[in-house]
Formats: C-alpha cells, sequence, structure tokens
C-alpha cells in the first residue's frame, strides 16, 4: 500500500545518522550544547573513576589479603559469596533444585509476558508450575529430600515473597476497591477501615506482628511456618495500597459506561468484569506496577524476623571476619539484582500500556 | 405497554417530576420536548431505573418498576436505550460491544450472536466498521452503533435521550433516519429531542413538560398548529422563530 516512505525515516549509514541525531537532540541551540557538554563532562568524570575500579584495578584472582592491597574492586569476594547471596542456607548438596526452579519460574515469565498467551489454559500451567516448584524447594514427596522452609532464602525467598505478595494482593485489592466504591453500607465501611488501617501503619510493624503477636493468639497447635506468616502479611499490606490503585482507575471511568451497561442489563458483576475493571485496570497499569515495585524492594523488610531473603544473604556474607569491609562490592552486586527485575517490571508495564493503547486505536 | 401514573421524584429537597400521568400504547411514539431542565432526561431515564421515583407506579409490560432487581433486570432486557453522548464501550471493538450483552445477558452462542449483530450493523449501513474500535468513529457513526447494540436485545421499547443534540450537524440527518426505519417498522419509541421535524414525522403523540410537570399532550399536528398552553406557544415560539 505505501508508496512513498517519510524521508526522515529513510536509513542513513550509522555514523551519519549519529551525527545527524546528536545535532538535532544534543546541539540544537548554544544552551543544549553548553547543557549537553557539561553532563557529558560530568558523566565522564563520575564514571572514569568507577570504570578503574571495577575493571582495570579490580581483583579476580586470590584471597581476602590480595584483595586488602589493592585499590580495585575485590571481585574475588562475590566470586566465593555469589552462591551464598544467591541461596543462602539452601543445602549445598541439593542447590540444583532452588536453580532449577529458578530457570522455569523465569522461563515462564517470560513465555507468559505475550497478553495474547493469556488464558486459562496459561493459568493451569502456571498452577502447576508453582507446584512443581514448591515440591522442588521444600521437597519432603516423591523421594525429594525434605527442607526446612527456614533454609530457603536469597533470590528465591525474595522472588517467593513478591510473586505471591502481587498474585494475591492484586485480586484482593480489586474487591477491597469495590467494596470500597460500592454502595453497600457495612462492606464500604468495612473496606475503608481496612485499607487505612493498615496504610497507616509501617509494613515492618506488621512483619512483626505477624512473626511475634500471631503465635501468642493463633489456636493451640497451629504452627505456620514463618515464611507463610511473612508471605501473609505482606499480602495484607499490599493489597491495601493495590486497593487504592483500582479505586482510582474505577473513579477514572465515566458514570456514562456505568450508566450504558446497566441500560443493557447486565448484573453487577457483569457489568464490573466485562465494562468497569478491564478499562479501570488498564488505566491505572503505571501506579499498579509501581506499587509492585516499591513491595518487590519491601520484601528486603523480612530480614526483621530473621528470614534471609537477598538482602540479608548480603549482609550475613559481610559478617564473616576476613571479608569485613568489601560492602561496596556486595550492595552493588544486589542493588544490580533488585534493579535488572525492577527496571523489567518497568518496561514491560511501558510495553503493555502501549499495547493495549494502540490496540484501541485500530 | 408503558403505564406511568401518579409518579413523583425528588433529588433531595428539589421536586423534579410532578404527579406524572402518561399511558404507551404498544408501537406508538412518543416525543417528549421542554425547556432545558424541565426533568425530560429524569423521566426517561427513570422508565429503566437509572433513576428512582420516589412515589406513584411505574410499570412496562406488566411488571412493575421497585426495588426487586430480577423484575428490574427483565425490564432493562427489554428496553433500549441511547445516550446523548453514545456511551460505546471504548475496549472493544465495534462487534464485540454489539454482542456482549446477548452474550452475557441473554446467553445467546456466540456465533448467533454475531450473526444477528452483523445484520443489524447492516441496517444501520456501517457493517464495514464492524472490527475497529468505536474511538475511529464519527459521531453519527458511533451513535448508530448505540443504536445498533441497544437493538441487538430485541428490545420492545426504545429510549432515546436527545440523541442528536452532541453530533455536528450534517450528522444529525444519518441518525435520525435510522430512527425513522426504526419508528416505520413498529417499535415502540420514546424520544426526548429538540428535532421538531423529526417530532412531526414519526410522532404519534407529543408530550411537553415544563417544571417537572407534563403540560400538554396532543398530537403533533395539533401541538405544532394549535398548542394549548401558553408555555408551548412560548416554547415553539422559541425553537421555530
Ligand atoms: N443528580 C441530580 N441531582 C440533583 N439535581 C439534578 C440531578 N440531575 C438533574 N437534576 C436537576 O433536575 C432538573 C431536571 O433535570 P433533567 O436533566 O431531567 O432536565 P432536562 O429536561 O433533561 O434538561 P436538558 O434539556 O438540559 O437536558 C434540573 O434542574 C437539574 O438541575
Ligand atoms: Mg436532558
Amino acid at each position: 500500500m505505501r508508496v512513498t516512505k517519510n524521508p526522515d525515516k529513510r536509513k542513513l549509514p550509522t555514523v551519519v545518522a549519529v551525527v545527524k541525531w546528536s545535532k538535532e537532540n544534543l546541539f540544537s541551540s548554544t544552551l543544549n550544547t553548553i547543557a549537553s557538554l557539561t553532563i557529558i563532562f560530568l558523566i565522564l568524570k563520575g564514571l572514569g573513576p568507577l570504570f578503574k575500579w571495577l575493571f582495570v584495578d579490580s581483583v579476580w584472582e586470590g584471597t581476602a589479603t590480595t584483595c586488602r592491597s589493592s585499590s580495585g574492586a575485590c571481585l574475588v569476594f562475590l566470586k566465593e559469596k555469589f552462591v551464598f547471596i544467591l541461596f543462602g542456607f539452601y543445602p549445598r548438596e541439593l542447590l540444583w533444585r532452588p536453580i532449577v526452579s529458578l530457570i522455569l519460574f523465569i522461563g515462564m515469565l517470560w513465555w507468559s509476558k505475550e497478553p495474547r498467551r493469556w488464558s486459562k489454559r496459561l493459568l493451569w500451567r502456571w498452577v502447576k508450575l508453582l507446584a512443581l516448584i514448591a515440591l522442588l524447594l521444600k521437597g519432603g514427596l516423591l523421594g525429594f529430600e525434605s527442607v526446612d522452609t527456614q533454609k530457603i532464602g536469597g533470590l528465591p525467598l525474595t522472588l517467593i515473597l513478591a510473586f505471591f505478595g502481587m498474585i494475591f494482593s492484586y485480586p484482593l485489592g480489586i474487591i477491597l476497591a469495590l467494596a470500597r466504591s460500592g454502595n453497600l453500607f457495612i462492606l464500604r465501611n468495612l473496606a475503608i477501615c481496612y485499607i487505612e488501617l493498615v496504610r497507616g501503619v509501617p509494613m515492618i510493624s506488621l512483619l512483626f506482628m505477624a512473626s511475634v503477636l500471631f503465635p501468642l493468639f493463633a489456636p493451640e497447635g497451629l504452627v505456620l511456618p514463618k515464611l507463610l506468616r511473612a508471605q501473609v502479611a505482606i499480602i495484607i499490606f499490599m493489597s491495601a495500597y493495590m486497593a487504592e490503585v483500582v479505586r482510582a482507575g474505577l473513579s477514572s471511568i465515566p458514570k456514562g459506561q456505568y450508566e450504558a451497561a446497566d441500560a443493557l442489563g447486565f448484573s453487577y458483576w457483569q457489568k464490573m468484569r466485562l465494562v468497569i475493571l478491564p478499562q479501570a485496570l488498564k488505566a491505572v497499569i503505571p501506579p499498579t506496577v509501581n506499587t509492585a515495585i516499591g513491595m518487590f524492594k519491601d520484601t528486603s523488610l523480612v530480614v526483621i524476623i530473621a528470614l534471609s531473603d537477598l538482602l540479608m544473604t548480603t549482609k550475613t556474607s559481610l559478617k564473616e571476619p576476613k571479608w569485613l569491609g568489601f560492602s561496596t562490592e556486595a550492595y552493588l552486586f544486589v542493588a544490580c539484582i533488585y534493579f535488572i527485575f525492577c527496571f523489567s517490571m518497568s518496561c514491560y508495564s511501558r510495553r503493555l500500556e502501549k499495547e493495549f493503547s494502540s490496540r484501541r486505536k485500530g | 405497554m408503558i403505564t406511568i401514573s401518579e409518579m413523583n421524584k425528588w433529588y433531595g429537597d428539589f421536586h423534579v417530576l410532578k404527579d406524572i400521568n402518561l399511558e404507551v400504547g404498544e408501537g406508538e411514539k412518543i416525543v417528549i420536548c421542554g425547556p432545558s431542565g424541565s426533568g425530560k432526561s429524569t423521566l426517561i431515564r427513570c422508565l429503566n431505573r437509572l433513576e428512582v421515583h420516589q412515589n406513584g407506579l411505574i410499570a412496562i409490560g406488566g411488571i412493575e418498576l421497585d426495588d426487586n432487581t430480577k423484575n428490574l433486570q427483565r425490564v432493562r432486557r427489554d428496553v433500549g436505550m441511547v445516550f446523548q453522548d453514545f456511551n460505546l464501550f471504548p475496549h472493544l471493538t465495534i462487534l464485540e460491544n454489539l454482542t456482549l450483552a446477548p452474550q452475557w445477558v441473554k446467553g445467546e452462542p456466540k456465533a448467533v450472536s454475531e450473526e444477528q449483530a452483523m445484520k443489524i450493523l447492516k441496517r444501520v449501513a456501517i457493517a464495514d466498521q464492524a472490527y475497529k474500535f468505536p474511538s475511529l468513529l464519527s459521531g453519527g457513526q458511533q451513535q448508530r452503533v448505540a443504536i445498533a447494540r441497544a437493538l441487538c436485545m430485541n428490545p420492545k421499547v426504545m429510549l432515546f435521550d436527545e440523541p442528536t443534540s452532541a453530533l455536528d450537524p450534517e450528522m444529525v440527518k444519518e441518525v435520525l433516519e435510522v430512527m425513522v426505519s426504526l419508528a416505520e417498522e413498529g417499535m415502540t419509541m420514546l424520544c426526548v429531542t429538540h428535532e421538531m421535524g423529526f417530532a412531526k414525522q414519526v410522532a404519534d403523540r407529543i408530550v411537553f413538560m415544563d417544571e417537572g410537570r407534563i403540560v400538554e399532550e396532543a398530537g403533533p399536528e395539533e401541538f405544532f398548529s394549535n398548542p394549548k398552553s401558553e408555555r408551548s406557544k412560548e416554547f415553539l415560539a422559541q425553537i421555530l422563530h
């Protein structure tokens, strides 16, 4: 169909393209040129030493003593503690189990990212996969040696807490938001109480309550693993925030949409499920992901109840007398891991948003 | 078909509808007109209970409108409504807009509802837009889709609340044409509109409202040539110049 091409879109040789792009974006005016040059200078000045520290002066081979005599990054430390930081106290001889779980989990996430693959069948696959992962991590069945949940740590723990936190708090948040914006007096006020109470306390105190208070009040004989209690606390906390995000989405939908759905004879649940929520949830993808990212990082607060998540395993490795003082390397390393996950979420949300809005425009 | 008797409605302390009495027989076409704020929209929205009346009786097809949600659901299936600003579902294609209610409210199989939807889209002359999203259509096309969406439920009554007021003048005609053809097929219609040409052409009766009351109820001939009340005379003078 297209006969002529946009002349701006023609493919230029790379060098010419770079020069053209720089002229248009970096040096379009005197002020822009000054700003660009200053910032490039500052970046180079800042990155230079970092580059030197990380790649030129760094120590790859040797021991802690070798590290101490050098001014560069101590990558020996990371080499030695890498496994511990990622997997915590998980029995070394069974390490393949969390590794396989991690690969399966991330692979499945990657596979599920295309909206066209979303279906009931995919949901079932997820259920099966999660059951398999639970079996791998915990064991105790089918000849898999049992591992104490306390021993699950590092990245798998962080991912478990964040993932289940998100998949449970999202629907819970939706239900809370519907209750809060509905017109059933009791439900509405219950939802308001819940949301305001939970939002009014820091997550640390919820975690603390889950680990200390819960056993005091729980019925005799009911002992939930610490992991599960922390998970519940995280879900409780996150659902209150999700509820507020979803409520903002609900109130962004014009009244006419509700009325059109009512006039066609939909029941309340049909109206919400088919007409209102699909629009409302799409409208709040960015704040939803924002909340999810915040929650991903907040899972690190479980250190307070002595679960060894990614951040905790890092701190523990630093406590070893031999390795005292190499915190920069350690924290930079975990920061990278956190960043990879959070940044992926953020990119993905932008992609989803674009996809949905382009679909609507045909 | 529709019976309204001694119906009153308040918004807080504000008495919007006062002692409304109206009978509409099957196949009758009623045009409701009157100055802004006289309660026309409120009246028509009471008929499918988008607004709740406080006393008096409204019955449609023998079913009284009250707090019983089962009854309400039954009435709403049979009463189609077209709004001033279309209110199409923007996240669905035109075809999905049309088939959503038949599939979920009536439980029609997908194929059946789609076939019926395409038939109705042909009737309102936008079958070629079936797979587009509403935001790509012109106002006139959107309003025709909105009419088609209501027709897909095979309603016995159609309510229109100023269906052409939000349209550019050149699109008013295409929507009115659809409404005229609907009227010719014998649909029971209640229509709030300022299109007096349309009123003359299809209305069996014109209901004139002012300050929440039905002031005058007459055939179009009589209403336009010989209005009885002072208010309708003033109104007609204003609207017809
Ligand atoms: N939700 C509401 N709460 C309070 N007052 C309302 C509400 N909706 C409408 N009103 C008032 O009720 C009166 C009748 O409103 P209605 O929309 O029925 O008028 P209308 O005849 O349709 O006017 P228009 O030609 O401008 O559409 C108006 O005075 C309006 O201000
Ligand atoms: Mg009105």
